[in-house]
């Protein structure tokens, strides 16, 4: 009987800690559908960037030839006037979506992240500003790549 | 598990640059064999005002650096990093701008 006991706290404990960590996941947005697609094109799409037009005020500074795929410093900045959101994708990786940062009021369209790359590929950046999109590629030769174990 | 985070946050051409470090191991699908364990969601605030909200996926490296910058800023100003992953586990830091 005891053991019975234990087994049924054991489940409400169990419960009590699913109902805890639920609203946390509720509580944050992340894009999955873009996140989960296995091409740019497609993550794109489901951003809803698609049919970005090209600009050379999107400034990607990163290295032309990356040693280790595990670690790949990418330094984005949109000179672009009202930029609310960059996107940043490495075309090749098995998902390409790396990273998606929103922009307020007081937050100046740039960050700087290290990524994963499986093998050389073009690194795509997609901004939007006053509804509109924009991107611009660069391209990262990896000698090791990073995404496997 | 969510270990130390590390942030610095400096005045510079009128602007204050964001520095953080996370301690997470950024697990991807193939290291994991599907079963991943990355950081989904980053917030950033100054004074308690959110001014930049991130997505991020497995393909982040190990133990994440990130770099931020903010509109102008001054001395003491109170910055505040937190992230969430996909198990539900969150951490967050806290600095004021020197």
């Amino acid at each position: 009987m005891n053991d019975q006991r234990r087994g049924a706290l054991r489940i409400a404990g169990a419960l009590a800690l699913a109902a805890l960590l639920k609203p946390f996941a509720a509580l944050a947005a992340w894009n999955q559908a873009a996140f989960a697609s296995k091409s740019s094109a497609d993550a794109l799409k489901n951003l809803g960037t698609a049919g970005a037009e090209s600009s050379s005020q999107i400034l990607i500074e990163a290295p032309q030839i990356a040693e280790n795929g595990a670690v790949v410093p990418i330094e984005v900045t949109s000179n672009i006037p009202g930029t609310t959101s960059l996107a940043v994708l490495v075309e090749k990786n098995p998902y390409p979506l790396v990273a998606k940062f929103e922009f307020a009021e007081g937050a100046v369209p740039f960050v700087k992240l290290n990524a994963k790359m499986g093998e050389t590929s073009d690194v795509r950046v997609v901004a939007t500003a006053g509804g509109k999109s924009y991107q611009a590629t660069k391209e990262i030769k990896v000698t090791i790549g990073g995404c496997g174990g | 598990m969510a270990g130390p985070m590390k942030m610095r946050a400096t005045l510079a051409g009128g602007n204050t640059d964001v520095r953080v470090l996370m301690s997470h191991p950024m697990a991807t699908e193939q290291q994991t064999k599907g079963k991943p364990h990355f950081i989904q969601n980053l917030t950033v605030k100054v004074n308690g005002k959110t001014v930049i909200e991130g997505e991020i996926s497995q393909a982040v490296s190990r133990n994440p650096v990130f770099s931020f910058r903010l509109k102008g800023g001054a001395k003491g100003d109170k910055i505040e990093v937190s992230w969430l992953d996909n198990k539900g586990d969150t951490n967050k830091t806290e600095t004021a701008v020197a």
